[in-house]
């Protein structure tokens, strides 16, 4: 493919592949992930329609696991409800960080992006975006909507084995590590930018001293506070070449 | 046992507060430009959320009862580094994935 036909701004099959691409060492993560989660919902009594109705929809694996076991402690519906939603408040955090990306695209695709907007297609497009390529608005949703497929069938079709068969890997093979692995790995390169470093360092540091409050609201205000230090390093380094 | 009505009401109106926590910024906010002050902080949202995502995961792993694990400190430090030096994300994944079972077969 010639770097002409990469950068024409109508073409959107290869930002789609690239997307799928870039998402796809996630696989690993989210196909176990999947796997149990179909089979503690199982074991929690969700019949097959319950519990796939349930990770189609919401397709957000922590939040799923929140709801599943306040029903099992009988929690009132609002608590159950309201504790999910607050452990994916983190999304409106990458809402609006995709605006400046993909906020003039029509509504429809704005509504239709949406949906893919998961951590790990999050990841890996802020970092084609930021870091990468020049994509126009229109490739860039194709971006996210590849990125998504690379990892929705296996969340999905992982929720259905689980359900089945239950969680058939044996502990030994220890892929509970996939998950921070590859955000370590997709992460890792942006730290060569002194203010992403520092960012990064202040939400590490927050996590783990705030991990005692409860439904990840240690990772809001870990992440609030690292967003204003990665915002400061900046504003002190443009001071600092002025 | 769980209720079937309640649980179909926390599936519906998760799966819709969910996507509505999605579509949010991008769906209001739409094509109109952002302040300066605000653009600056929304550039490290990645590098805010994820780092602190990860990091009780590494060092708090429910796997080894919550309790810190070198073998999983030292995978976590090697896909760092292949990261950040290659820039090679399956190349991390992978170097990750073989000191941590590497480390575990040297520990025991």
């Amino acid at each position: 493919m010639s770097s002409q036909e990469q950068q024409s701004p109508t073409r959107l099959a290869p930002a789609f592949w690239r997307g799928y691409r870039d998402c796809s060492p996630f696989i690993l993560v989210v196909a176990p992930f999947g796997l149990l989660f179909g089979a503690v919902a199982t074991d929690a009594g969700l019949d097959l329609l319950e519990t796939m109705t349930m990770t189609i929809f919401v397709i957000a694996g922590a939040a799923q696991f929140t709801a599943l076991a306040l029903l099992q402690d009988h929690a009132p519906t609002l608590i159950v409800i309201a504790a999910a939603l607050t452990v994916n408040l983190r999304m409106a955090m990458y809402s609006a960080a995709l605006v400046p990306h993909i906020g003039s695209a029509s509504l429809l695709k704005r509504a239709f992006a949406s949906y893919f907007v998961v951590d790990q297609v999050f990841a890996v497009s802020v970092k084609a975006f930021d870091f990468g390529d020049d994509f126009s608005v229109a490739q860039k949703i194709a971006f996210i909507v590849g990125a998504g497929s690379a990892i929705f069938p296996f969340w999905i079709g992982g929720t259905l084995v689980g359900a089945f068969v239950g969680n058939a890997i044996p502990p030994q093979f220890s892929l509970d590590f996939a998950v921070p692995i590859c955000f370590i790995s997709i992460t890792a390169p942006m730290m060569r930018s002194l203010p992403h470093l520092a960012a990064a360092i202040v939400s590490i540091a927050a996590a783990l001293a705030l991990a005692w409050l409860p439904y990840y609201l240690w990772l809001l205000v870990a992440a609030l506070l690292a967003m204003v230090a990665g915002a400061q390093t900046e504003s002190w380094l443009r001071r600092r070449r002025a | 046992m769980i209720d079937k009505i309640q649980l179909w009401a926390v599936i519906i109106a998760l799966g819709l507060g969910t996507y509505l926590i999605r579509f949010s910024f991008i769906g209001i906010v739409g094509g109109r430009p952002l302040p300066d002050w605000l653009l600056r902080h929304l550039r490290y949202v990645a590098v805010a959320v994820m780092p602190g995502l990860v990091a009780p995961l590494v060092v708090w792993p429910a796997a080894n009862g919550g309790e810190t694990d070198p073998a999983r400190v030292v995978a976590a430090l090697v896909a760092f580094g292949i990261g950040i030096g290659f820039n090679s994300v399956l190349g991390a994944v992978f170097g990750g994935m073989a000191g941590l079972y590497l480390m575990q077969f040297l520990i025991g």
